[in-house]
């Protein structure tokens, strides 16, 4: 092991501030990420993550602050950094007039790859990554999905002991996001350290062992998912029953199993309750098939993003995000 | 997916600067991405393609009547002229296509590979020699279809061909320069064209420069424009390297040694 990865952090950063015109898009980020963990940047569009991210990366030069990569400085010593990491952007940086294989070649022969090695390089990733079949087509015509994994692909030729993912899932079906989290997960487990940042609770959730909230270019939370989950609160239960003459008997139920307060809202006969763990549902509909109450819906929800933002920050996300987030808001949801 | 591939190399020397052979290794391979993107966009050759041939036929015949009482003797003069004139004026799309391509995402995995930081302005330059290659060939053919016989012969042609190619290619970094500084691809286009036409057209490219008022010879005198078109007729019509041709080299090598280090800079600067 070469001593440039005996550090124990992998991202180190004080302070971190860039301006643009009079708008501060980061103001005093401090990051530190553990070599070989996943640590997530969440919060909405224009909170400063990808200018942050672009910071670390070399790709900006920090106005104040100063950063690290596993022990070099990014300004500094920018060219060792660049040769410890992987950038995947929010906006696929792969050249769309040339074929996959055409780009991987060329970026393998950029990192030093030789002919023979780089096309084998390209044909090794593009196999682990499911492109074979559209190696050769020009970039115009592929999904989204696609150019996500490519851009992936060319973000490991080097295998950079850290991956930075802008956004890695943003714009991607369901099925195409749950490949893009196995595929992240793998890369964490062969040793590289991944840092990414996201809009999707749910996918810090999934992925991250740490989270940084940021906010109008400030983290303005930091911790463990559990240790962030706790300071948001626990899920939510929203039920209705059938009838509406249940409602009573249903609410006492529910205070009964989750032994917590419960709130009604007369209009839609609807119960609510704060939940500390999603399986007590369960337990719940037994205790209501007992007792004969038919239920109309029942449904668990995570806490939002934009409720995460409400509680730490006082004020909801961005009012133009709301609707954008409205959309990506996924929630785990038992209908009945 | 195997996971083999994705296992992290941990021996790898860790150095802050690139070595001269790392800089022309990447800048050939980013001069070989180009050539791949002209390949599969061969419309973006119209230009080259076209344009000899248009501005030749039409220059000649238009002006060989009256600056040289007939097209037979106007052709030494206008060939070597146009082809400057032609490969010159190519030059200005290395600095469009520039601006456009690094408006794109790939640039900013370029920027954050360890890669020399000269090699996708140099790539760039140095791909587009094939652009001039095609100009140059195309202009010579169509002066010699149209009855140009150059009496320095077929050796010296060629010595002149690449002179205009590298003077091109040197030129090219003044326009890289505008591409790197530009806000957008149309506006390098129109910044150029304002550099340029005063150059190609206040020389001796297409007139005997004594038909010139006296004030304006003193600058189409000193035009390097003129100097290269000078260098190319006596190269093509005698077969002579002279002061002209040493002037071009020395000239074309200033604006490199300016233009090169500004157009880095600049483009660092807006990483």
């Amino acid at each position: 092991m070469s001593n440039a990865y005996n550090t124990e952090w992998a991202v180190e950063a004080r302070g971190l501030v860039k301006t643009f015109g009079d708008n501060r898009a980061v103001d005093g980020v401090d990051l530190n990420v553990r070599a070989g963990s996943i640590y997530g940047v969440l919060g909405p569009n224009g909170a400063g993550k990808t200018t942050t991210i672009r910071m670390l990366a070399t790709l900006l030069r920090p106005d104040a602050g100063q950063a690290r990569i596993f022990g070099h400085d990014v300004v500094k010593e920018s060219h060792i950094v660049r040769q410890l990491i992987g950038v995947t952007g929010q906006y696929a940086s792969v050249d769309e007039s040339l074929s996959a294989t055409e780009n991987l070649i060329i970026f393998s022969r950029l990192l030093g790859l030789g002919r023979s090695e780089a096309r084998k390089k390209a044909e090794e990733l593009l196999e682990e990554f499911g492109l074979t079949e559209a190696a050769k087509r020009p970039l115009k015509h592929f999904s989204g999905g696609m150019r996500r994994r490519l851009d992936l692909a060319a973000s490991l030729i080097a295998q950079p002991p850290l991956i930075f993912l802008d956004e890695p899932t943003t714009g991607l079906d369901p099925r195409t996001r749950s490949q893009m989290w196995d595929t992240i997960r793998r890369l964490v487990v062969t040793g590289s350290t991944v840092l990414l940042t996201t809009q999707y609770l749910d996918e810090a959730d999934q992925l991250a062992d740490r989270i940084a909230v940021i906010d109008r270019g400030h983290v303005v939370a930091e911790g463990t998912v559990d240790e962030l989950k706790a300071s948001v609160g626990t899920s939510a239960l929203h039920l209705r029953v059938h009838d509406a003459k249940d409602i009573a008997g249903a609410k006492e139920i529910v205070e009964q199993v989750l032994q917590v307060r419960s709130s009604v809202t007369a209009e839609a006969a609807k119960i609510t309750a704060p939940m500390a763990d999603a399986d007590q549902v369960t337990d719940l509909l037994i205790a209501l098939r007992t007792r004969g109450i038919q239920l109309a819906e029942i449904s668990v929800q995570k806490p939002t993003l934009d409720e995460v933002f409400l509680t730490i920050t006082g004020h909801g996300a961005a009012a133009n995000e709301t609707k954008a987030q409205g959309q990506q808001e996924r929630m785990e949801e038992v209908r009945a | 997916m195997k996971s083999t591939s994705l296992g992290r190399e941990t021996s790898r020397p860790l150095k802050n600067h690139t070595s001269f052979g790392q800089t022309l290794r990447n800048s050939l391979t980013m001069a070989y991405r180009g050539l791949l993107k002209i390949r599969r966009t061969p419309e973006q050759l119209f230009d080259v393609t076209l344009q000899p041939i248009l501005f030749t036929l039409m220059f000649t015949y238009i002006f060989g009547g009256a600056i040289s009482g007939n097209v037979e003797n106007y052709l030494p003069i206008i060939i070597p002229g146009i082809l400057v004139q032609t490969v010159i004026g190519t030059s200005v799309v290395t600095g469009v296509q520039l601006r456009e391509d690094m408006d794109k995402g790939v640039f900013d995995r370029f920027k954050s590979l360890p890669i020399a930081r000269i090699a996708p302005l140099a790539g760039a330059v140095l791909a587009d020699t094939v652009r001039y290659t095609i100009a140059t060939v195309l202009t010579f053919v169509m002066g010699y279809i149209m009855g140009y016989q150059p009496v320095g012969g077929l050796g010296s042609v060629a010595i002149a061909a690449i002179l205009v190619i590298a003077c091109s290619w040197a030129v090219s970094w003044i326009f890289a320069f505008f591409g790197v500084i530009a806000r957008t691809a149309a506006s390098v286009q129109g910044i150029s064209m304002i550099v340029l036409f005063p150059l190609t057209f206040l020389s001796n490219a297409f007139v005997p420069v004594e038909t010139m008022p006296t004030w304006l010879q003193w600058f189409v005198n000193i035009n390097p424009i003129s100097h290269l078109v000078s260098a190319v007729r006596e190269l093509a019509n005698n077969g002579a390297i002279g002061f002209e041709f040493i002037i071009s080299i020395v000239s074309a090598a200033v604006i490199v040694a300016i233009f090169a280090p500004l157009t880095v800079r600049a483009y660092m600067r807006r990483t």
